[in-house]
């Protein structure tokens, strides 16, 4: 099969520039409302639940679930899926224990929950470590992917693609700030939502609109074990670690946490996690079509020639079964993904490092309006400089387990901080405190020792056996949080925590 | 509710209510993911087990999984919209 990816596709072009063209709209338009720090944060509070379902599920659905689990899934069929079904998961636990109690007690990041009734300082600073790490993993993830991409869909120079992807990401969040943000992400997910369905359904009207039909030309045509876990899962205990990784990293994701303060109450915030999950799991159900579609009309042969990874499965779908405007618009789709996760990712950066460190750990809470505003905004350039950075001197590495990374540090440093604020009366300071850097350092040192670093780039033999470091990590976390409180109770704080349940259900009046 | 209950034991009640549920819920979703984790891991050979042409136990599985979460979620959301929603209504009055 001849391709025409790789070469300037005119249409790709065409729809990625309505795209900019529109978004950056949408950006003038909301700079003249994002005057203050609130705007600039929670876009006033002024979403509702379906736009905050759809912004959340844009959010979360980057190009690595689009095109890398599609990828997966043509090229090791049911192994690949074990993502798709992970990545959703986690939503049902965000919707029960944190969506509601996050919008009732803090303010703009998901550390002012953990910070409320603990001693602000350390818990900020402490905080702001796994929030940090989790942002930038994420994102050298994301704009390594951008490079590529790019220079495979739109035939483009690596380095042009990651800089283009910095500076519209920094006039989103700049001058749009939340109001820009959400915007970019429901436009974002509606077509790659639109996108996928359309796709899989010029698949599926080739199988008689009969999914088994599809699945059954794939293991006729590739066997059997491509229905059946096969490679991917070598060791158990690493399956295990990954899935507990992906579910609980969910929970602590830091641009995914920051949008429930986007609404007006934990009401809406309910509603819209809800809508959020209904649309991530048709996404992903989506993605059992998309890869088995790959791996049977386009074949392993023709979308590992383009890219070893898999990646460009989706595309070359795309293209299959609707020729080149198609593959076209599915490029841009692509694309706009990218940037979208991008500018949410920087956005709460941002607001890790103005209001989490600057306004409550520099200026100890106090800080004008004026000043809180100008200290984001400065965030945001510096984290876009650094993002562009980072993507440049990724270039050429093999960066699909840090995404994977993140998952595990949000998990490990994130979550069981938050979870035990919420819910255990004894936490303490210490003990928030200590759970936070453990779970960032030792997931930070386990991978460092796993095969994906010391077997695959230094080639000698791991320390730690496992890749996934989750299942070794998450509960040290937690370990560590309950040894240190039960060692040294702090009476004052327990006692705040009776005062603090009224606001976790009924919100700060 | 009974009014002779002061606010302050109102709202335990409504929180052990909201988390009785909302953990019953996580212990439900957590025990369907990981049985199905532990499958992967431990019966490979029982998941590609084929049910019919086409569609192996896995895959059904797997859509399961996902189907389940759907419906915690829901179930949660109609509960707290309907129950949880009318407890904080009475007791904000």
């Amino acid at each position: 099969m001849t391709t025409s990816l790789g070469e300037p596709n005119l249409i790709a072009v065409g729809f990625f520039t309505l795209f900019i063209v529109l978004s950056l709209a949408i950006t003038v338009w909301a700079s003249r409302r994002t005057r203050t720090a609130d705007h600039f944060y929670t876009a006033g509070k002024s979403v509702t639940a379906w736009q905050n379902g759809l912004a959340l599920a844009g959010d979360y659905m980057s190009a690595a679930s689009f095109l890398g689990i599609a990828g997966l899934v043509a090229l090791s069929g049911f192994d690949g899926l074990i993502y798709s079904i992970g990545f959703l998961v986690g939503w049902p636990i965000v919707t029960f224990l944190i969506a509601e109690p996050l919008r009732n007690m803090g303010r703009y990041t998901f550390v002012d929950v953990v910070a409320q009734r603990l001693r602000p300082r350390p818990i900020r600073i402490a905080a702001s470590c796994g929030s940090l790490a989790v942002v930038a993993f994420y994102l050298i993830a994301q704009m390594v992917g951008a490079g590529n991409l790019v220079r495979l869909l739109f035939g483009m120079q690596y380095e042009t693609a990651v800089v283009i992807v910095g500076v519209v990401m920094l006039a989103y969040v700049l001058f749009g700030g939340m109001t820009a943000t959400t915007w970019v992400q429901i436009i974002k997910a509606v077509l790659l939502l639109g996108g996928a369905t359309v796709l899989s359904l010029l698949v599926l009207a080739r199988f008689h609109f009969n999914p088994l039909e599809l699945f059954s030309e794939a293991a006729g045509k590739y066997g059997a074990s491509v229905l059946a876990p096969g490679r991917q899962v070598t060791d158990p205990i690493d399956a295990v670690s990954l899935g507990l990784a992906l579910m609980l990293g969910t929970a602590g994701l830091p641009h995914i946490l920051m949008r429930f303060y986007t609404v007006r109450d934990a009401q809406t915030a309910r509603t819209s996690v809800g809508y959020a999950t209904a649309i991530i799991g048709f996404f992903y159900l989506l993605t059992f079509i998309l890869g088995f579609g790959a791996m049977v009309i386009v074949g392993r042969e023709a979308i590992t020639k383009i890219d070893a990874g898999g990646n460009m499965a989706a595309p070359l779908l795309a293209e299959a079964v609707g020729g080149t405007p198609f593959l076209g618009f599915i490029a841009a789709v692509a694309f706009a993904t990218i940037l979208a996760v991008v500018a949410g990712l920087a956005l709460s950066g941002a607001a890790t490092l103005s209001h989490d460190l600057w306004v409550n750990v520099v200026r100890d809470g106090h800080a004008e309006e004026r000043e809180q505003l100008r200290v984001a905004k400065t965030a945001t350039v510096l984290l876009a400089i650094v993002a562009i950075a980072l993507g440049i001197a990724f270039k050429g590495q093999n960066v699909a387990y840090m995404v994977g990374l993140a998952f595990a540090i949000a998990a490990s440093a994130n979550f069981p901080a938050l979870v035990l604020s919420i819910f255990w009366k004894r936490l303490t300071t210490g003990g928030a405190q200590a759970s936070m850097i453990i779970g960032t350092v030792s997931t930070l040192v386990l991978i460092y020792l796993s095969p994906t670093i010391q077997t695959d780039m230094f080639k000698h033999a791991a320390i730690f056996p496992l890749r996934n470091p989750g299942i070794v990590s998450i509960p040290l976390s937690f370990g560590v949080a309950i040894l240190v409180s039960l060692m040294k109770p702090v009476a004052d704080e327990q006692r705040k925590f009776a005062e603090l349940e009224r606001q976790l259900h009924l919100g700060a009046e | 509710m009974n009014p002779a209950l002061t606010t302050t034991d109102k709202l335990k009640a409504v929180s052990a209510a909201r988390w009785r549920v909302a953990l019953s819920l996580t212990i439900v979703m957590m025990a369907v993911y990981f049985g199905f984790i532990l499958l992967v891991a431990f019966r490979k050979p029982l998941l590609g087990t084929q049910l019919t042409d086409g569609l192996s136990l896995g895959m059904l599985l797997g859509a399961l999984v996902i189907g389940v979460a759907w419906l915690v979620t829901l179930v949660y959301v109609r509960w707290a919209n309907r129950h949880y929603d009318a407890s904080l209504r009475e007791l904000r009055r």
